[in-house]
């Protein structure tokens, strides 16, 4: 299914951002006017500060994803309101707010594409659906994604954005975190690769779970990703936040992510990587169009010998595909 | 926080008063009071297992909250035997709002790890309120796969009102060790059974909580967030706590309902801190049970069981059909 080809999901170009006129937009950090169609062009990167604005989930998936082609897993998945919540008014009513502001079922979308002609399992969030929370939904398809990542050796890609845990759903919330964090237990056994990409703004339980358990973590440039907000700290500490606090930059100089990327090298970057961890030769410049075919894309792990890698060459063959 | 007795607390202690008076009084002047007295001693039994019996959640998370609540330094000295505290991960310092070490159930040797608390303001310094930072997280895991090395089970003790937020957990990632320990919690090859004790606080909790078996005290609660944080986020009043404390599901009841608690340990009337050597008992026997039930399976067995323990874990639906 090329679902980006349905004409009702086609993104339409100023559909989100407040500007009055489609044409132009500006830019948060530098207040340089933009043309919104040369702006789309440069992927939301401002061409005058860099900065880079936030995106929506399916222009992550055509900038990354050969031809934009993404074959859509699990979207009919949606909220069971496990604990019948209601605050100032039923998370019920907000699910279905959420669903009409941003056209999906919940706050992230997975399913199959190659990048640079390898194929690869991806997830994007959508910080829109509710801050991104984390419900019973988003952990059962990121756990459903690397499961079958495991299947295929295949590598996982995750794009994160979130807010953390989604509050209404209670401990089931909290328990995604555990569910994810238990399939990439195997993915990491099996020796497949995970890439966890983390934009503005990632904090929280996803942070604390699939955000920060990638193989490489790469960040945007500038942004916010952390375990607690930084409003929390804020009023936990009595202080105000050091300039930079909790920004990829700051990530990058703690340890805590391997390289900050931009968003118009994501691509080409996340290819470089995974090539290396697969074991491919290195992408021939200019040299579009070069896939590769096999069905497993991952080597076997460490641990397994010589005879295992036979074995498995064995089931290949026998298989009748 | 203040060590006076909870409000449904007070109205016990009351009835209390009158029958240590009623009995001062009848011997002082060698009355008899024994019918008066047995009718306060039944109005007493009655209006104890009535309040603890109907605690609202707000009420549960007074009690889950109590400073005179035992933390897990008192339940490794009630409850288990022959315990070394082991310091550090290792790497940066040791956080003393986590202990472990080795230590005893019924003479077979298990990593214990838990959140601690502090009993007072100072010890609490040390102890940064049972809130421990990424270090605090990198012993655990340290402990945990020293277990593991020469095969023999955990038991963690849960008891924080989480993951410190602040400026150095942040620099040395928070974020970071809780997510490691949940996938190598996932990963390890010997028997874990988890017992929240006290405050199960979001994230902060789960770090210690990836488990075989998840047990949980009558009057502990666990929760993704606090009911005052739910409240200012939410209803964005700090007013609206017992309401987000109710709507949170959060009590040992809740969450076995919602099929996360594979079993409530009773709690002696009155609470835990009403009798903690009971309640340690109680916490004993539960451990024991749970850990010789896992003791029959194999490493491998284990893991895909506790694999598919979590990955059910979660209600969706889909769209157009009931849920699941
Ligand atoms: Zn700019």
């Amino acid at each position: 299914m090329t679902w980006f080809r349905k004409p009702k999901r086609k993104l339409q170009a100023g559909e989100r951002r407040e500007l009055p006129t489609d044409v132009f937009e500006k830019c948060p950090q530098c207040a340089e006017i933009l043309y919104r169609a040369r702006l789309a062009q440069n992927l939301y990167v401002c061409p005058v500060c860099g900065r880079h604005l936030r995106i929506q989930a399916e222009d992550y998936l055509r900038f990354l994803l050969d031809d934009g082609d993404f074959d859509e897993h699990d979207a009919e998945l949606r909220s069971a309101d496990p604990l019948g919540f209601f605050d100032l008014k039923p998370y019920p009513q907000r699910l279905e707010a959420a669903e009409r502001k941003t056209g999906r079922g919940d706050a992230v979308i997975t399913g199959a594409g190659r990048l640079d002609g390898i194929p690869v399992y991806i997830a994007v969030m959508d910080f829109e659906f509710i801050g991104g929370s984390m419900g019973s939904v988003v952990g059962e398809k990121i756990a459903r994604l690397g499961r079958r990542a495991l299947e295929h050796r295949r590598p996982l890609i995750v794009v994160s954005a979130s807010g953390g845990a989604r509050m209404m759903e209670g401990i089931l919330s909290l328990m995604q975190l555990a569910k994810t964090s238990a399939v990439l237990a195997q993915l990491h056994e099996a020796g497949v690769p995970y890439i966890s990409i983390l934009t503005d703004p990632t904090t929280g339980g996803v942070t604390a779970s699939y955000g920060m358990l990638g193989d490489v973590h790469l960040a945007e440039p500038g942004a916010l990703i952390g375990f607690a907000g930084p409003r929390v700290i804020e009023q936990t500490i009595k202080q105000e936040l050091p300039e930079g606090f909790q920004r990829a930059e700051f990530l990058l100089e703690h340890g805590m992510v391997d390289r900050i990327t931009d968003r118009r090298e994501l691509k080409a970057t996340v290819a470089q990587l995974l090539r290396h961890m697969l074991g491919l030769p290195a992408a021939v410049p200019a040299g579009d169009g070069e896939t590769v075919e096999p069905e497993e894309s991952a080597p076997p792990p460490p641990d397994e010998g010589a005879a295992s890698q036979q074995r498995r060459k064995g089931e290949r063959g026998e298989a009748a595909d | 926080m203040s060590a006076t007795p909870l409000r449904f607390e007070q109205d016990i202690a009351e009835l209390e008063r009158q029958i240590e008076r009623l009995q001062v009084l009848a011997q002082q002047q060698g009355l008899d009071v024994a019918a008066e007295l047995s009718v306060l001693e039944r109005k007493l039994d009655d209006l104890k297992r009535e309040t603890y019996r109907r605690l609202s959640a707000v009420e549960r998370v007074a009690l889950a909250r109590h400073p005179k609540r035992p933390y897990t330094l008192d339940y490794i000295a009630l409850a288990f035997s022959d315990f070394v505290e082991l310091h550090g991960d290792r790497a940066y310092r040791d956080d003393e709002a986590i202990v472990g070490g080795w230590a005893r159930l019924d003479g077979r040797t298990l990593m214990v790890i838990g959140h601690q608390k502090g009993r007072d303001m100072k010890e609490n310094l040390r102890r940064n309120f049972g809130m421990p930072h990424p270090e605090g997280y990198r012993k655990a895991l340290r402990l945990m796969q020293l277990a593991e090395k020469f095969r023999h089970p955990i038991v963690t003790l849960i008891d924080t009102p989480g993951a410190y937020p602040g400026i150095g957990a942040e620099e040395r990632g928070q974020a970071e060790a809780i997510a490691r320990n949940l996938r190598e919690m996932a990963r390890l090859r010997t028997p874990i059974v988890a017992a929240v004790i006290g405050e199960g606080g979001s994230g902060g909790a789960l770090a210690l909580g990836v488990a075989d078996r998840i047990l949980m005290l009558e009057n502990a609660i666990y929760s993704v967030i606090s009911p005052e944080g739910c409240a200012a986020i939410l209803w964005k009043t700090p007013a609206a706590r017992d309401q987000a404390a109710e709507a949170l599901k959060l009590t040992a009841t809740d969450l076995a309902g919602l099929g996360i608690v594979d079993e409530v340990i009773a709690e002696p009337t009155g609470g835990a801190h009403a009798e903690p050597e009971d309640a340690a008992r109680r916490l004993r026997e539960a451990l024991l049970r749970h850990l010789d039930e896992l003791s029959t399976l194999d490493p491998a067995e284990l893991r895909q069981r506790r694999w598919a323990k979590y990955e059910g874990m979660g209600a969706y639906r889909v769209a157009g059909r009931g849920s699941r």
